[in-house]
Order: structure tokens, then sequence, then C-alpha cells
């Protein structure tokens, strides 16, 4: 026993670790890394604080059965009118023409870089892909004015200069990168052992894509998904550019539309006195367009929580 | 046990001709010759890194999905060569199924996990019977059984490893591949899973890989002995010793090598 301790002091000698500033340092970094926290949520309070505050105000001046019921959007009018179902329905038909070309393509760009691409194609498409995700949105704001809009007019007169069917498309091109590569991700972290185990059965890769890896997938591509629907939600150059600035309650692709953002844009820009309706309206619409991404991420966070495979 | 009569009796299900199976440039393993007969269990052993997956592999042509991957030689399914054009991997795989060394159930819930596979094969019988009867046979039948719409990934890792067995099973094959299936298991599941093989070999042919000799010569009946060597590149290549029966391999093996290995004095 006592020739144990005697060696194991001995042992100790030969250890000595310089760590004198140490706790020092530890400190200063937690310190530090806290504020910087600190910082970035409150930020979040004071945007979310003022948002409240304004759109209180807006909603002690117009009662929010008004803003619910009314069937046109026009506060800059005397005879003023606020019905956001209007702005609303050019924000849904944007999203939803942008979605129904974003999630095809996207998905599908995702299987075939993880499943199909070589190893060495996958490494060139990947960047390229995510390049696309960081080109302006006004470039493609542009894209859509002076390509698309004048392609789809060749084809259907009809259509008018400014419409919801360029935006959409152009809007879907430019989520496509974000779907794509976050599809990627989830379909590439499924552990190869199950697609091993799968071929073993007899089954043919197409099998395998569709029976096992998409469904192991799942959680993540519909977390890609919703987060796209929220990126088209609030996506505004594209749409202030390319759809018009036109508030119309309509589903009609083919006219021009305004959407919550582009209000948003419309009166910030404009000479609309900071302080008067017109003004405080424009937080209402903020307000609206911040709940209803708010709602589509607590859905998706709630849906990957629910679908999430743990693999060990 | 097995007699030497029966042993060269039984006709073969595989039978593996001059095998050389190379990654990239690199002959990985060299002139393999096995027969591996009907309803008997074939055991593979051998140092780590001597090509006992690498073989294993080759019999359901796994190793197609290995890019690198190359066979040269014959192997040869009742008499086919599974290595000709005229003959589908995917087909194959169905006839000769196989179990992982880590437990792979897929994501689903324990019925799908063994319904999924017969129903891309377009099974045509009562699927329900089905899944009781793979379960029933994989010995785990009265542990899931009120449990069924459970996720497969919800079980212990013995259980996993038997629902994949059960899965495997589903597909009515012949030939059932096993790559160290009790490696990632407990000694009670391990002891589970080789009551498991014993009770399997009157229906299948069974390979099983595996490092642990007491298990080599509980469950299996012929044993082949994989050993590797050095090689002037500096790699190593694996080639197979000796196969024979488990009680020869045992007890007086033809070569040294195997006598040393089988009694733990290898190195
Ligand atoms: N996918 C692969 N690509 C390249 N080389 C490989 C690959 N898989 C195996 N090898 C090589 O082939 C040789 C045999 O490997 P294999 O996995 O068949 O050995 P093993 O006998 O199963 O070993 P263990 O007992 O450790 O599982 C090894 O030298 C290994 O490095
Ligand atoms: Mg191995």
């Amino acid at each position: 026993m006592n020739a144990d301790s005697n060696l194991s002091q001995v042992a100790d000698a030969l250890w000595k670790p310089n760590r004198g500033l140490n706790n020092f340092v530890q400190r200063a970094v937690v310190i530090t890394f806290a504020m910087f926290a600190l910082i970035s949520i409150a930020t979040t309070f004071g945007i979310v604080a003022s948002l409240v505050f304004e759109t209180f105000e807006f909603f002690t001046a117009v009662p929010i059965w008004r803003f619910l019921t009314d069937r046109q959007w026009t506060p800059l009018f005397t005879n003023a009118q606020y019905g956001i179902f209007v702005l609303l329905s050019g924000t849904f038909l944007t999203s939803l023409i942008a979605i129904v070309v974003a999630v095809p393509l996207g998905l599908f760009s995702a299987i075939c870089l993880s499943e199909y691409a070589s190893p060495n194609l996958r490494r060139w498409l990947k960047p390229a892909l995510e390049l696309l995700a960081g080109v302006p949105s006004v470039v493609f704001g542009y894209f859509a004015l002076l390509l698309v809009t004048p392609f789809l007019r060749s084809m259907f007169p009809q259509i008018a200069g400014f419409n919801a069917l360029s935006a959409g498309l152009v809007l879907g091109i430019s989520i496509t990168p974000l779907i794509a590569s976050l599809s990627e991700d989830a379909i590439y972290a499924v552990p190869d052992s199950l697609r091993q185990g799968c071929y073993a059965l007899g089954t043919t890769r197409r099998e395998t894509i569709t029976g096992v890896v998409l469904p192991a997938a799942l959680s993540g591509i519909v977390a890609s998904c919703i987060l796209a629907i929220s990126r088209a939600v609030g996506e505004t150059m594209i749409v202030a550019l390319a759809a018009g600035q036109n508030p119309t309650m309509t589903l009609n692709p083919f006219v021009p539309i305004m959407t919550m953002t582009a209000y948003i844009v419309q009166v910030s820009l404009g000479d609309t006195p900071a302080g008067s309706l017109a003004y405080k309206s424009i937080f209402a619409v903020g307000t609206s367009l911040f709940l209803l991404t708010l709602i589509l991420n607590v859905f998706s966070f709630w849906f990957v929580r629910r679908f999430q495979e743990k693999y060990e | 046990m097995v007699s030497e009569t029966t042993a060269t009796m039984t006709e073969p299900v595989i039978q593996m001709e001059n095998l050389n199976v190379y990654y990239g440039s690199t002959l990985a393993v060299r002139d393999v010759n096995i027969n591996i007969p009907y309803n008997q269990v074939m055991a593979f052993i051998g140092p780590s890194g001597c090509g006992k997956s690498t073989v294993l592999r080759c019999l359901n042509r796994m190793n197609d999905l290995i890019p690198s991957a190359r066979v040269e030689g014959k192997v040869t399914y009742h008499g086919r060569d599974i290595y000709s054009s005229d003959v589908d991997a995917v087909d194959l795989r169905r006839r000769v199924g196989m179990v992982f060394q880590k437990p792979n159930p897929f994501p689903k819930s324990i019925y799908e996990n063994i319904a999924f596979g017969a129903r891309i094969n377009g099974y045509q019988g009562d699927m329900d019977e089905l899944v009781e009867d793979s379960l029933r046979k994989a010995a785990i039948w009265d542990e899931v059984k009120d449990q069924l719409k459970k996720s497969g990934l919800a079980l212990s890792g013995g259980q996993q490893q038997r629902l994949c067995i059960a899965r495997a099973i589903a597909l009515q094959p012949d030939v059932i591949l096993m790559d160290e299936p009790c490696s990632a298991l407990d000694p009670i599941s391990t002891l589970r899973v080789e009551e498991l093989i014993n009770q399997l070999k009157d229906q299948y042919t069974i390979v099983i890989v595996t490092h642990n000799m007491q298990q080599a010569s509980r469950v299996s009946d012929y044993t082949a002995f994989f050993n590797a060597e050095a090689t002037e590149q500096g790699g190593k290549q694996g080639f197979l010793v000796e196969c024979d029966t488990t009680k020869t391999i045992f007890n007086n093996p033809r070569e040294k090598s195997t006598q040393e290995y089988v009694s733990g004095r290898f190195g």
C-alpha cells in the first residue's frame, strides 16, 4: 500500500499540465459566446416586439374582422379596404406554382445526385447546384421579367406583362437548389447498410430507392420542402419585379397580382409618411407573414421529430 | 455429426471454381475452389482480411455493388454460372439470401420488414401467413406477435438480427449467407441464433462467416479455412487453405496452419 502511493507520487512529479490561464480563458470564452447568443436573441425579440406594437396600433384603427373579410386591398385609397386575403391569394398562388416546379425538380436532382451519379460527377454537380442557390434574387427577378415572361407571352398571348405564372416559375427555379441540396443530404445520410439489406432481398435499384431509401429519408425531405415553402412565401424581389403590384383576389396565374412581400416593398419604398395607417398596415402584413412561416416551421419541426429514424 | 459418406454424397448447391476476386488491380483472394453441399452448414473461418466476406459476397453477387470489385473464375448455382450474362443478379439474390454482420432492419414496422421483400418479388400467397411463418422460423414470433406494427428499429440488437434472418427466410431462398451474424450480439442472443441455424439447416443451405471457433464447431458441418499471405507489393492476398468436414478441420486437418488456427496457436 505504502509503496504504491509512493509510486504514484513519483509518477505525479512527471505530469505538470500547464493550465494556469485555463480557467480564466474558459470563463472569458463562455461570457463572450453568451453575449453573442444574447445579441441574436435580443434582435429576434426586438423584431417581434416592434411588429406586435405596430400591428396592435393598426388593429386599433382597423378592426380585425375587416382585415379578414374585406374583399379588396386598397390602403392608399380614400375609401381604404384591408382584405389580407387579397395579398394572401397572391402569395399562395406564386408559392404554389413555385412548389409545383421545385419539389419534383429538386427531388429528382437529389435522387440523381446521391443514387445515380458517379462520385466524380457528384463532386462537380453538388457545388454547381449550390452556386445556383447563391444567385441574387434580383437576378432571378429580371430573368423572369425579361426572359420568361416574353417567352410565355409568345406562346399564350393573353398573358399580362406582369403575371404570377412567370414569377412563380422562376421562384420555383430559385428554390430548387435548396430542396435538392437538403434532400440530397437527407438521402445521403441513409446508412448504406439499409441499401445493402434491400439489395440482398432481390430488389432493383429503383425498388431500393422508392422502397427503402426515400422512406428512410422522408423526414429530411419533407423538412427541406417546408423550408423551401417558407422561402417562397418570404421571397420578395422576384415577385415584386415580375408578378406586378396589383392587389387582386384571384387564382388566375395570367394576370398581375400582389404578394404580401411585394406590398411591404411598395409601401416602404413609396412616400407613405411614417405613422400613417398605410405605414402601419405593412406591420400587420408582416405579422401575418411571420405567423405563416412560423406555422410552417413548427409543422416541419413536429414532422421531423415524429418521423425521424434513429440508427445507431 | 456428419459422416464421411454423406459428405461425399450430397450434391453441391454452389460450386466455386478457380475463383479470383480483385479490388481495382489488387488480387484480394485467389484460386478458391469450394463445393457447398445441399442443406448443410458451411463455415468460413480465417484471420481478419483473408477474404471471407469477399468470397461470401460473390455467392449472391453483392460484389456487383462495389464498383472496383471484379470476379474471375466460375461460381455455379445449381449448375448454372451466376456470372454469365443471362443470369439476373436481382433474381439470384432472392434465392440466395444474406444476413449481415450488423443487424440492419428497415425503418418500417416489423410486419413490413418481412412483407416488403416478398411483395416486391411478387409473392402471390397469403402475406399474413408468410409473415407469421417467417417470424416463427426465425424464433422471434413469440416476442413480437403482439407488436407487429412497431418499428423494427425499436427491437433489441439480438431481436433485430433474428428479424433480419426472418426477412431473408420470407423470400423462401434455398441458400442463406451469413456474415458474422453474431458479432454484434450478446452470448444469449448468440446462442439463440445458433440454435436457429441448427433448425434452419433442414430446409436451407447455410454459409456462415465466423471468427468464433466454438461457433464454427457447434453449428457447421463443413468448414473452409482461409488464410492470407503478404504479397510483394506490400498488400495481403487471401487464399483457401482447405475445406473439409468440420470434424476433420478441427481434429486432424491436412495443413499445419489450419491446426494452429483452430487451436488458437495462430499468429
Ligand atoms: N470494398 C473494398 N474495396 C477495396 N478493398 C476491399 C474492399 N472490401 C475488402 N477489401 C480488401 O479485401 C481483403 C479481404 O477483405 P474481406 O472483408 O473479405 O476480409 P474478411 O476475411 O471478411 O475480414 P474480417 O474477418 O475482418 O471481416 C482485405 O484486404 C480488404 O482490404
Ligand atoms: Mg468480413
